[in-house]
């Protein structure tokens, strides 16, 4: 595992243990290494000039803007996707293990960084695998070949005779011939054409997907040698603490920093609305902070937790028809009974693990940033825009992210770091604390679900009409097979949905939530699922098979029914089975959860929670699984607890200790079933089991108890309330 | 007022002279330079500081540096040896108990604190200990299972 060093400059690349800090290179001699003469070009037709920092433009064709092959025979994986617990720097390597035929341990990780990676929007949606993935598996298919073919003149016969293994291409019938892609690329620069593409390998060629595979960053993240960006050092460095207002909308009126100033080795900045004090250390600066005497007006809003969903609606912009077949009032004719609920869900925070983060030095007109971000390119622009240099001159390094899930796809932290630097001349660390994250965070949007729906005298659903407000789209269509429908989403933007709206709908930032749209509209869909199968008099099991049509979902949902048992006890029971399933994205999703409800306390515990989940080509079945388990985990947060509360533009979860996230004693049984289907191309797996927990446990509940949710987060007080009014 | 302290960390001497009433994270990471040991919540509710401090387990965020004073500490940079990995450290990776990994110094730390107190838990002993570490990516899962197989890797010993 290597890093680069020039001068001061960390370049982290993410070795194939996962360790990101070692043995320390001169930068020039890694580019000599990555990119100056010592590797093969590649060049496909016409040779297509590297396309770096192609915004908006895709993925690069250039193999050479994915992979390195180095004089040492190692392989250098470049992406602007980053790691943030979802195990890409394992699955990735192991997708270009397979078609350039190298062992896993022979690739590095080089993610994030904006100087040497191809440029990426971003690492959200579940996306890494499915869209990255095939354009670097091709770019590794078009590196093999052209190995391929230098080798056959080396040897001697034709390319077709030749096979590849661990890095080696040898002549087929006769093994010990053979040499290595080392010995190829032989430290000339080699251009080589290839007249068509190289197709890539059919999955079941592959070695090393496919296989139960450990995480490569583990031993980095067991010893505490991965770094993350609260981890850089500095020369000269300064930790910035900043003042925030009470409350969203209030405005700074005076700011008397005189005993801050007065603090040894503090320093305070003051420009326009940014008041910091910075130290060499953070905890006195922030003790400096404390000593600011600052005034604000009170902001505007009057909006708190009780309010908030008339608020939505009355502010919600026009509705975006996502989906609209056969006819409504056909629907309503055809129905022998009808029913129409509304649902709510409340504002959630991403609550990283590690707070929004970034240390950004200023050389002349060079900038380097390190920041915790799911955007490295979108923070490049900021940056260059923040401090009025080319975006080419700015470079964001992004180390390992404690946790994401949307959240850090917007990065103040960075552009208030860049700011600083510049005002104060010296390198400067913005950590947010806690308190700065649940302030500064872009919760998930509250939103509120309006559907109605019909039975026919078959049990079959003839009727869907089904708005949301400000959820988003995603995931707002049916998976049924409904033939009068209609979805309608009005405001959400993350995921979909129409944008505006007159007056500003939240009294915060609102932003995309791990499973954006689909795990609030999954709730209101499953849940009224649930209602629909008990008018029905059927089970929810057999009342979702009847009206499915799309036969991979009645294999996913089949085989999670297989695995969890098909025997459902009539409510009210105390305990509770519940059902839930999606597509999301293409993944398809089908879970089952038990859970125990103490009507005293209004309290639920999961119990044990199935999930079958058909992602296509599985690439380490290890890591899908750990995907769904962290889902299901989380999930059960935003089912059960997490809500912001809020009141006049204050938001009054300020810790963990009022904010509550899932913690061990909640833990349950969690079964995982991956379906077989290779055939299909990989999809996503980081975000599909999150969206089906507000539904599955809320079925659960009802099971148990016989009263319903309609409102997520279902607390204790919730709960209390439905059994105290059923 | 500055004052020197020493406390012995990772079995070695450590003389720091700065503010004793400072917070023994902050000494660590910024002073020290021993950044394994993170910042979740600043308000002991997250675990993610944890260290030992004469075995105990500690949240550094809530614990003054001059409490330290002729004590020890273990970081989890203290936790391998000779480039061995500890046996939960082991384990940890043997059972994919981390994601992001953020959480994951002060997880180990927690359960190395419960092995010592108790070489032989039940899975309700562990869940119970580590009550007060978070891991919003949910690997509680398989910490539970990475604890119990080091137990067992141990066989009893204390670490």
């Amino acid at each position: 595992m290597t890093r680069i060093k020039d001068g001061n400059d960390d370049y982290t690349m993410f070795g194939p243990d996962g360790s990101n800090s070692g043995t320390a290179l001169e930068r020039r001699e890694f580019l000599k290494l990555a990119g100056g003469g010592l590797v093969v070009f590649f060049a496909v037709g016409d040779g297509l000039a590297r396309q770096e920092g192609a915004r908006g433009g895709g993925y690069p064709d250039d193999p050479n803007a994915y992979l390195k092959v180095g004089p040492d025979g190692r392989v250098t994986c470049f992406t602007g996707k980053i790691e943030m617990g979802q195990g890409i720097i394992t699955s990735l390597a192991m997708m270009l293990a397979d078609e350039l035929d190298v062992r896993l341990e022979a690739v590095d990780m080089v993610m994030g960084d904006t100087d040497l990676c191809p440029y990426d929007a971003g690492t959200f949606g579940s996306r890494s695998t499915k869209y990255f993935g095939p354009p670097m598996r091709q770019a590794a298919a078009e590196a093999r070949g052209i190995l391929m073919r230098l080798a056959s003149e080396r040897l001697g016969p034709p390319v077709e005779e030749l096979a590849t293994k661990d890095g080696m291409i040898y002549i087929a019938e006769a093994p010990a011939n053979r040499v290595s892609y080392e010995a190829l690329v032989g430290g000339k620069k080699i251009e080589v054409r290839l007249d068509k593409k190289p197709p890539i390998k059919h999955f079941s060629k592959h070695a090393v997907s496919g296989k139960p595979t450990l995480r490569t960053d583990a031993r980095a993240k067991v010893t505490g040698e991965a770094k993350f960006s609260g981890d850089i050092r500095l020369p000269g460095m300064l930790y910035a603490a900043i003042l925030r207002p009470p409350a969203h909308g209030a405005t700074l009126k005076s700011a008397d920093t005189a005993a801050a100033g007065k603090v040894p080795g503090a320093r305070v900045v003051r420009d326009g609305d940014l008041v910091a004090v910075l130290h060499e250390k953070p905890d006195i600066a922030a003790e400096a902070l404390g000593l600011v005497e600052a005034h604000f007006e009170p902001s505007d809003s009057k909006l708190d937790n009780a309010t908030i969903f008339a608020h939505l609606k009355k502010t919600a912009p026009r509705a975006e028809t996502v989906v609209e077949a056969g006819s409504l009032d056909e629907g309503a004719k055809l129905a022998a009974k009808t029913v129409e609920r509304s649902y709510f869900a409340h504002y959630v925070a991403h609550a990283p693990s590690e707070p929004h983060t970034a240390v950004v030095r200023i050389e002349g007109d060079r900038a380097t940033v390190w920041a915790s971000t799911q955007s490295p390119f979108r923070a490049q622009t900021e940056v260059a825009q923040t401090l009025g240099l080319p975006t080419a001159n700015v470079r964001v390094i992004t180390p390992f992210v404690g946790c994401g899930f949307g959240g850090k796809n917007q990065g103040g932290q960075i552009v208030e770091a860049a700011r600083l630097a510049k005002l104060t001349g010296k390198p400067v660390q913005v950590a947010w604390t806690r308190k700065e994250e649940f302030f500064n965070d872009t919760f998930r949007p509250a939103a509120v679900y309006d559907v109605r729906s019909g039975l026919d005298a078959e049990n079959r659903i003839v009727l869907w009409d089904y708005k949301n407000y400000h959820a988003g789209s995603r995931s707002s269509q049916p998976v049924y097979d409904i033939p009068h429908k209609r979805v309608r989403s009005f405001g959400g933007g993350f995921g979909g949905g129409s944008a505006g709206g007159a007056v500003p709908a939240h009294p915060f930032g609102t932003g995309a939530w791990r499973g954006p749209g689909s795990n609030t509209n999954i709730f209101a869909t499953e849940s009224h699922i649930d209602i629909l199968a008990e008018a029905a008099g059927l089970s929810p099991l057999e009342f979702r098979l009847k009206n499915l049509a799309d036969a991979r979902m009645k294999k996913v949902l089949t085989a999670a029914a297989d695995k969890f048992g098909r025997t459902f006890a009539k409510a009210p029971t105390g305990r509770g089975y519940g059902i839930a399933i999606t597509d999301y994205l293409g993944t398809y999703v089908a879970a089952m959860a038990e859970v125990e409800v103490d009507k005293e306390k209004g309290a639920v515990r999961a119990v044990r929670v199935v999930c079958a989940q058909d992602t296509g080509e599985v690439i380490n079945p290890e890591g899908a699984r750990m995907q769904i388990e962290g889902c299901i985990t989380m999930g059960l947060g935003y089912c059960l607890t997490e809500e912001i509360r809020f009141k006049d533009g204050r938001v009054l979860d300020e810790n963990f200790d009022t904010y509550e996230i899932p913690r061990f004693s909640w833990l349950p049984k969690i079964e995982v079933v991956l379906v077989d289907n290779p055939d299909m191309a990989p999809q996503g797996c980081g975000e599909p089991a999150v969206t089906v927990m507000g539904a599955v446990i809320a079925n659960a509940i009802y099971d148990a108890i016989g009263v319903r949710l309609f409102t997520l987060p279902m607390t204790p007080a919730r709960i209390k309330e439905a059994l105290a009014k059923s | 007022m500055d004052k020197t302290i020493r406390f012995k960390l990772n079995g070695k001497e450590v003389r720091v002279e700065t503010s004793p009433e400072r917070m023994l994270l902050w000494v660590l990471r910024a002073d020290l330079g021993h950044t394994g040991t993170k910042y979740g919540c600043g308000e002991g509710f997250c675990g993610a500081c944890t260290v030992l401090v004469d075995n105990r387990p500690t949240f550094s965020c809530q614990f003054p540096l001059a409490k330290a004073e002729g004590k020890e500490v273990l970081t989890i940079e203290g936790l391998a040896s000779g480039g061995r990995l500890h046996p939960l450290q082991q384990a940890f990776a043997d059972h994919g108990a981390l994601q992001c990994g953020y959480c994951t110094p002060g997880m180990i730390l927690q359960a190395y604190a419960l092995l010592r107190r108790k070489p032989q838990p039940t899975d309700a002993e562990i869940a119970d200990a580590l009550e007060g570490n978070v891991c919003r990516c949910g690997s509680y899962n398989r910490i539970i299972e990475a604890v119990r197989t080091a137990a067992k890797a141990m066989k009893g010993a204390r670490p």
